[in-house]
């Protein structure tokens, strides 16, 4: 009985956790707005103007496009590549966990994820950098490698549940693995795939520590690298700051209300499985 | 053609393999080595055996910085879950605009932590000190985050407010698979809402609370970006985190060697834990 009714207890305690949830951001929209006056006379009254000079200036003071261009391209071609490839490998695996050399690769991507990245960190640093790949193509090569891990197991535990009858009817007709792979079995994991694609899309776009070590050249920073070393450049001038912090959450934000449903139940796919 | 299958199969897999193992597993075993030379990441180097192992146990640096991690570790973990599973039994019981409220309670999942770290560092430096001296409360007249025993606080708020979000969403799609006539059947039997939470809601979504701790427990153990945007590891290293100082010596301060044992011990500890957790979190699982 007590369930049939609209709960307002849980309703108003949610709206109190709402509110705690869009302060920060409704403080970084405001403060974004404002100019250093009005901010002095109150931090958290409504903008009276719209002052979009300081998302012109922040632009131009931490070069906004340049590494606006870095994390999409770096974003965009982990992402696309990780699909391409990551899938392939999951799909031999999965085929083929019967046999031992292939029940030992899952195993061993797999037993990947246990490994901190510290411990990785210090050497990959040296290695990157002697090989010349100290920038944004090593790292979309990076994120690629290391995320085998964490997709093999997603994609393996969804691949087992594809029938193979499938595959063994495209054989009859003299089809190769290769044809089979792209033209019957990818299109089939499409879920999956948008699974993959939203971990990695976040993963990627907001990586911090990754970018921090491996880049050297200032041309290839990422956004949230770049606010980084900025911090220092910003001092008070906090309409600035915000202004620029906001342009590098806006693109996923964006993403994020569009794409909302997909982006929730995409997340939850991948975290039950584990 | 079974033979040429099995040719594909491995042409698929071998380049993978390869290149996981240079950018991977040779690094993480070049990690290894270099923890047992005296290696600064320049010049010649020697063989030392287990000193930088026995160097980090009398390291007071080390110490700390394990010491800083653990507790704000535990003490996050604690407190997201508790929220998260307040907030997602509020968000499926019968209520208006549910839909918009789960968006906006998984919103924090798709902002950058450093960024995050950024807009609180200016909350609790401006915002909190004003409320403070407002309200009249000694402690938050003053930047918490440049106080050395409460700075850990600063960055557990924003590890908690961020890491929440994902944390819900597991809990509520947890609590929708649990039958609702489990619960019908309990209020003829005359049970109350507690009651209810301790022998149905609890119990059915353990696998979900297994999750949640190993996941969080072991994202909190890496704690990185939160510092990086709040304090740097201030004041003083009151809030640096063991993969803060692994980056820190092991980059600045020429000790690429002994780091890299830092690192090694860190992956020992993180390892010993998560399986502690998994085994003891599974075992009441099947109990329940």
């Amino acid at each position: 009985m007590f369930r049939d009714r609209v709960n307002w207890f849980a309703l108003f305690f949610l709206i109190i956790g709402s509110i705690v949830i869009l302060f920060p951001l409704y403080l970084t929209i405001s403060v974004a707005l404002k100019t250093p006056q009005e901010l002095g006379q109150s931090v958290l009254s409504l903008p009276t103007g719209f002052h979009f000079e300081n998302f012109i200036k922040a632009a131009k003071m931490t070069n906004y496009w340049r590494s606006f261009k870095n994390s999409f391209i770096i974003t965009f071609g982990a992402v696309s590549l990780t699909l391409l490839t990551n899938s392939m490998v999951a799909y031999a695996i999965a085929r083929n966990l019967d046999k031992k050399f292939f029940k030992f690769l899952y195993y061993y991507f797999i037993s990947a994820m246990f490994i901190p990245f510290p411990i990785i960190m210090l050497p990959i640093v040296k290695q990157t950098s002697k090989m010349g790949i100290d920038n944004q193509w090593g790292l979309i090569f990076l994120y690629v490698v290391y995320g085998l891990a964490f997709n093999i197991f997603l994609y393996v535990g969804y691949i087992k549940s594809i029938p193979r009858s499938l595959e063994e009817a495209a054989i009859i007709d003299g089809c190769g693995v290769w044809t089979l792979f792209w033209k019957i079995i990818f299109p089939l994991m499409a879920p999956i795939n948008a699974t993959v694609a939203i971990l990695s899309t976040l993963w990627v776009w907001n990586d911090f520590m990754l970018p921090l070590v491996i880049l050297s050249e200032r041309e290839d920073m990422t956004l949230p690298l770049v606010q980084f070393v900025f911090q220092s450049q910003f001092s008070t001038d906090y309409n600035l700051a915000f202004a620029s912090y906001l342009m590098v959450m806006l693109p996923l934000i964006f993403v994020y209300l569009v794409a909302q449903k997909w982006i929730i139940s995409g997340v939850l796919r991948g975290s039950i499985k584990q | 053609m079974n033979k040429k299958f099995s040719r594909t199969y491995l042409y698929m897999t071998i380049p993978a393999l390869a290149l996981f193992f240079i950018f991977h597993t040779y690094p993480a075993i070049k990690g290894v080595f270099y923890s047992f030379t005296n290696w600064r990441g320049y010049g010649s180097y020697d063989f030392v055996g287990l000193k930088n192992y026995f160097n980090l146990f009398k390291d007071g640096r080390a110490l700390d910085a394990y010491l800083f991690t653990f507790k704000f570790a535990i003490v996050s973990t604690i407190l997201t879950n508790i929220i998260s599973l307040a907030f997602a039994i509020a968000l499926n019981t019968k209520i208006v605009i549910r839909k918009t409220l789960r968006a906006i309670y998984f919103l924090p999942n798709v902002l950058s932590i450093l960024i995050v770290a950024f807009i609180f560092n200016f909350i609790f430096t401006h915002l909190l000190t004003n409320f403070g001296t407002a309200a009249n409360i000694e402690v938050l007249t003053r930047n918490i985050l440049g106080q050395p025993d409460l700075a850990w606080v600063g960055v557990m708020v924003v590890a908690v407010w961020q890491k929440s979000a994902f944390t819900t969403l597991i809990y509520l799609s947890g609590l929708q698979t649990i039958p609702q006539n489990l619960y019908e059947a309990s209020s003829i039997d005359g049970a109350n809402s507690w009651q209810n939470f301790l022998h149905i809601t609890f119990p059915l979504i353990a696998p979900f609370f297994t999750i949640n701790i190993v996941l969080a427990m072991k994202d909190f153990l890496m704690v990185f970006d939160h510092i990086m945007g709040l304090t740097g590891g201030g004041p003083g290293r009151a809030t640096e985190s063991i993969s803060l100082l692994i980056y820190r010596g092991g980059f600045q301060g020429g000790e690429f060697a002994y780091q890299s044992a830092n690192a090694v011990l860190y992956f020992v500890v993180i390892t010993i834990v998560s399986f502690i957790q998994i085994k003891y979190l599974q075992k009441r699982e099947v109990e329940l």
